[in-house]
């Protein structure tokens, strides 16, 4: 009937444009919108929209500095209240905020890369950018900015506060060394741990397992090591104490549980270790993997 | 210029694309057909480099997608829908690829006028409608302003205002001399879109070709002949004598007749000179999607089958009818409606007592007969239908005396007009 005429008289029509289109050379129409050679600087500029128009980064940072500026100043103003601080550096108050909130920088990191593949815009971004290699660099530049530069805001406004507060209350007063590694050491270090989760979220692509891996990566060696009391296993439950996470960032506060692990920035070149590792590991599978 | 060949992908021991090779040619919408399954998306996968082919390669004009300079700006695509991050607005979702793609930023606002989502640029796009993300994916790949684009299931979730749209967008696009490459598993759509056909089943090439060639090597012309209902026996008259002149009669359902073979004025100069009264002489020409169906038919990977319940019904109570299959349910034969200007007849029937009333009475309103089927019946007189359902559904049809006769014969009617013609 006559729904299946039109076809039938623009087919004809169509044809001698369909043939007199050149074989294998490029088609004739090209695009007023001047063409510009891209390059990380665009995706730099492409991710840093990206991570700053959902929600989930608002929150988890919200919450990263609630989580350590309160926890923070609670611990200032309790220490203070009893006055026995004996000789410690204020400094250490600082880092059980910390300790906690690196879980929302954990989840952040993992959500950057995991949550692109459990939307599927992972497809849409690698169609507009084939370089995949450069959507990771980017994605790894600008998270680790974001976290590295309001880790150390926070930090540093949570340490100078506890300083202050704590100045007279026989508190020893920090030297300019100490002041480097509890502030912008530590930033990096949290900085890095947040990258790697980032990394393992691009290997893992999705959001909940790698989230859970990276919590489990944080404070497994350090429970496990606490239950390991045989004899036989001393030289294990100690390299797990010394090396999990929580006590490597405890070194950047001279507080830590024993005193033959990593000490001074040590901890700092263990995790850039890691995580190029992992950058490594994520690139090849980002390169290798359909996506 | 989309070039396949030797394209092969295999997960694990299943082969989603075997051996696909052909050419998608600028200037022309070309359709990309095949039933779920088989291999449509993932040669558009494939096409983008998101997935590695097993063997073979596919290139955009001379280069695989993973090394052509520029790709944004050569290549737009739609691949599903929902392939953002739902809690981000359309804008900056629109934004972040034009950043990364070296394109202004104010492009993002004219594409978002082009698909008409201004008003909810700055909205999440989690709280789109589907027919929303499909303009959301279409301003994406509009945004490059590429030569090439592809589109998989663009009419997905649409209106039909924005099918209209996105059919005209289409052949707007082939106009200007680019490729366009459209997957869709609706042969109906793409006839009216597509200047060219690429089909698949199972992950092979089933053909490749324009829309034209693709249906008359799939389908024979014919012509529909009506001799008047009151008059069995002049259909027979006339069957003989078009099947001695060299006409392949087949009879339809109706009371109509189907003849291949024969020109139209043969056939009218055949009816007079038989004496035949004819109420209906008309060319047709078979659906592409007829065709189509035909094409697929082996190789459809996922078919319904008619839900049985079979212990878990209520013996029904006397003199009630049992219920009329859900159309489309576990019909093999089954293809999709006619839409309505098509579903009735061409010509003003004389009066309800006409084809409907007289003849085929029995066959509808047979008392213990069960509810008709008006999908099934087509397909058992069309010869191509290897699968030819049993006339009947298999639903245990208690006798209804009182009920049949009376309800059934006015139920006809009304169930005819979503009886498919497969000649349209």
């Amino acid at each position: 009937m006559s729904t299946h005429q039109p076809p039938m008289q623009q087919a004809p029509a169509a044809a001698p444009a369909w043939q007199a289109a050149p074989g294998g050379d490029r088609p004739g129409y090209s695009s007023p919108i001047p063409v510009v050679r891209t390059h990380l600087g665009h995706a730099l500029a492409s991710e840093w929209t990206k991570i700053k128009s959902v929600r989930s980064t608002m929150w988890t940072l919200g919450v990263f500095v609630l989580l350590v500026v309160g926890i923070g100043l609670l611990a200032g103003v309790a220490v203070r209240g009893s006055g026995d601080l004996s000789g410690q550096s204020p400094l250490t108050l600082g880092f059980f905020g910390l300790l906690i909130g690196i879980m929302c920088v954990i989840t952040l990191g993992v959500l950057t890369t995991a949550s692109e593949y459990g939307t599927g815009m992972i497809r849409t971004t690698t169609t507009a950018c084939p370089s995949r290699g450069r959507v990771l660099a980017a994605k790894a530049i600008v998270f680790f900015a974001l976290a590295f530069v309001v880790t150390l805001a926070v930090v540093s406004f949570v340490a100078m506060v506890q300083a202050s507060m704590l100045e007279g209350q026989g508190a020893k007063s920090p030297s300019t060394e100490e002041w480097l590694k509890a502030t912008l050491g530590i930033s990096l270090y949290v900085a890095l741990l947040g990258l790697l989760s980032l990394l393992v979220g691009s290997m893992i692509r999705h959001s909940a397992g790698a989230i859970t891996i990276m919590i489990g990566a944080v404070l497994a060696p350090l429970v496990i090591a606490l239950f390991m009391n045989a004899s036989s296993l001393e030289k294990v439950q100690r390299a797990l104490l010394e090396y999990s996470i929580p006590s490597q960032m405890g070194v950047f506060y001279d507080n830590t549980l024993s005193h033959s692990g990593p000490s001074g920035w040590e901890p700092l070149w263990i995790m850039l270790g890691v995580t190029a590792a992992a950058y490594a590991a994520a690139y090849a599978l980002l390169q290798s993997r359909d996506v | 210029m989309i070039e396949a060949v030797g394209l092969t992908k295999r997960y694990g021991d299943k082969t989603a694309v075997h051996n696909l090779s052909f050419q998608v040619r600028p200037g022309a919408v070309t359709g990309f057909l095949g039933p779920n399954g088989s291999g449509k998306s993932t040669t558009m996968r494939m096409i983008l480099g998101l997935d590695n082919p097993t063997s073979g390669q596919v290139t955009i004009g001379g280069y695989p997608y993973r090394r052509l300079p520029n790709a944004p700006r050569q290549v737009g695509a739609l691949l599903d829908a929902k392939a953002v991050h739902g809690g981000r607005s359309a804008r900056s979702h629109l934004l972040s690829l034009a950043q990364l793609s070296g394109i202004p930023a104010r492009r993002v606002d004219e594409v978002l006028g082009v698909v008409g989502l201004q008003e909810v640029a700055k909205k999440r796009s989690k709280g789109f409608s589907l027919g929303m993300g499909q303009r959301l994916g279409i301003a994406a790949a509009l945004l490059g302003d590429p030569q090439v684009l592809l589109f998989d299931e663009p009419v997905n979730g649409l209106d039909p205002e924005g099918i209209l749209w996105v059919r005209n967008l289409m052949k707007a696009l082939a106009a200007e001399g680019r490729t366009v490459f459209v997957s869709s598993h609706l042969m109906s759509e793409m006839a009216l879109t597509a200047d060219h056909l690429i089909v698949i089943g199972r992950g092979q090439l089933l053909a490749d070709m324009s829309v034209t060639e693709f249906i008359s090597a799939n389908s024979a012309d014919f012509a529909r002949v009506r001799t008047p209902d009151t008059e069995p026996q002049l259909r027979e008259k006339l069957s003989s004598a078009l099947t001695e002149a060299g006409g392949h009669v087949l009879p339809e359902q109706d009371g109509a007749l189907r003849v291949t073979g024969l020109p139209l004025p043969r056939i009218s100069d055949l009816a007079h000179e038989a004496d035949v009264r004819l109420w209906e002489l008309s060319p047709h020409q078979a659906s592409l999607e007829e065709a189509y169906m035909r094409m697929t038919q082996g190789a459809v990977d996922y078919r319904s089958t008619i839900d049985q319940k079979t212990g878990l019904q209520q013996p029904l109570p006397p003199g009630t009818q049992p219920p009329m299959p859900v159309p489309g349910q576990g019909q093999p034969g089954w293809y999709a409606p006619p839409p309505p200007q098509q579903g009735g007849h061409p010509f003003a029937m004389p009066a309800p007592s006409g084809p409907y009333g007289g003849a085929p009475a029995g066959a509808y309103g047979a008392p213990g007969a069960g509810a008709p089927n008006p999908y099934a019946a087509p397909a058992a007189q069309a010869p191509q239908a290897q699968q030819a359902p049993p006339a009947q559904p298999p639903v245990a049809a208690p006798p209804a005396p009182a009920a049949a006769p009376a309800q059934s014969a006015p139920a006809a009617p009304a169930a005819d007009p979503t009886q498919p013609e497969d000649a349209r």
